[in-house]
């Protein structure tokens, strides 16, 4: 993906989810450490609870028990 | 490079689709009763099916667009889709389909393949994982390609870049399907296209065919996008405690990758599939919603009926193969 003046990074903003950043990226954790992703678009974690973070692994989503039904 | 041998009958219209694949003269007998969830239809479509793929060893390739093979392939079709359309019940809010699939449980659960993987799986029954899934995984993400003449703009452009990723993203050795194939090798299967194709029971087929029968028909890209965004959303989860229980039980580097990258994939895709596959179809055709609600559905369906299977074998240890793999393979290294 090309990131120029004329054609800027998108970045997508999802208050229930992950934030989706046009890849490729790096991402600069607080520990130092650099995560890089060359996939088309990363997603990143925002619960900050995911497993592979900075990288988001589905971990934001609702829990609930089966009995109570999904929705 | 050869493709795959044919597979053995397992029933009169499957017989007959053999007989006319090696020698080309096509015996149709009545599918009468036949089952469509049964050996026989699913297999007989599947077959019928791989001549859009990579074919098999000994069969001619123009048979691919054979009218007396493609009227047989319609009659399966509409007895397959016509049992889907009637257990599948109607939906119309697409976007209530994909939710509620959005929701993960708070502890095990029990009808879960991966969560029983995860838990108590052993290497055997994660070899015969990986060789029910090779049907699909050795051409992940080809039944989906199909769909793309028939979209445009928004759904289009990301439905691409998806398939772009799934594709190894220009490098080969990233292709999934290559990925897959380095798993079973790590899990000493063979990783030649097809080869399982015998020990796959109708459940297995199902699932590959549900792809292949939405894949093919521009009426049903509406199903084909819902399918994809249920592989999608369903995925991430699932590859995580897939990836465990390899992990778990020592299955190798390259078994685990494959897992692993599905987890961080998926999670991407996911989140393009339904804003932008999904909401981009719907936006410039928004009467095939209840089309991908059924698409969603008809998955779960298919997959619950496979989960079914591997479930009520495993507890018993035996097998959930519908044959054993072959001398050499068939060890149960647990």
């Amino acid at each position: 993906m090309a990131n120029s003046p004329e054609r800027p990074r998108r970045v997508t903003i999802d208050p229930d989810g992950p934030m989706l950043v046009e890849g490729p990226v790096e991402v600069v954790c607080a520990d130092g450490t650099v995560a890089t992703s060359r996939r088309f678009t990363a997603a990143i974690c925002t619960c900050r609870r995911s497993r592979i973070y900075p990288w988001c692994d589905t971990s934001h989503r609702r829990r609930t028990d089966r009995d109570q039904g999904a929705t | 490079m050869t493709g795959p041998r044919l597979p053995t009958a397992r029933g009169e219209v499957s017989a007959g689709l053999l007989s006319a694949l090696r020698d080309g003269e096509l015996r149709r007998p009545p599918p009468g009763a036949l089952d469509p969830y049964g050996d026989d239809l699913q297999l007989a479509l599947y077959l019928l099916y791989e001549l859009h793929y990579q074919g098999f060893e000994g069969v001619a390739e123009d048979l691919e667009w054979d009218p007396g093979l493609l009227a047989l392939r319609r009659t399966l079709e509409r007895r397959f889709l016509a049992a889907l359309r009637a257990d599948v019940p109607p939906h119309a809010d697409a976007g209530q389909a994909l939710a509620a699939l959005l929701v993960e449980p708070v502890g095990p659960d029990d009808t879960s393949v991966s969560h029983y993987l995860r838990r108590e799986g052993e290497l055997w029954q994660l070899r015969e994982y990986a060789v029910l899934r090779s049907l699909y995984h050795l051409k992940e993400a080809d039944p989906h390609a199909w769909v793309i003449p028939r979209l445009r703009g928004r759904a289009k452009a990301a439905m691409v870049a998806v398939e772009f990723d799934e594709f190894g993203a220009g490098r080969a050795d990233e292709i999934h399907a290559r990925m897959f194939a380095d798993l079973m090798g790590d899990l000493d299967l063979e990783p030649a296209y097809g080869h399982y194709l015998e020990q796959a029971p109708a459940e297995a087929l199902a699932t590959v065919n549900l792809m292949s029968l939405f894949g093919l028909h521009r009426a049903l890209r509406g199903a084909l996008v819902g399918h994809f965004a249920t592989v999608e959303v369903t995925s991430p989860p699932d590859s995580r405690r897939l990836a465990a229980a390899l992990r778990r039980t020592g299955a190798g580097a390259a078994a685990q990758r494959f897992y692993d990258e599905h987890v961080a994939a998926d999670a991407v895709h996911e989140q393009v599939v339904r804003r932008d596959v999904v909401g981009g179809l719907l936006a410039s055709e928004p009467h095939l919603e209840a089309d991908v609600a059924f698409g969603v559905h008809a998955t779960g369906f298919l997959e619950d009926r496979l989960g079914d299977r591997l479930l009520r074998t495993w507890r018993r240890r035996r097998s959930a193969l519908r044959v054993p793999l072959p001398d050499g393979e068939g060890r149960r290294t647990s």
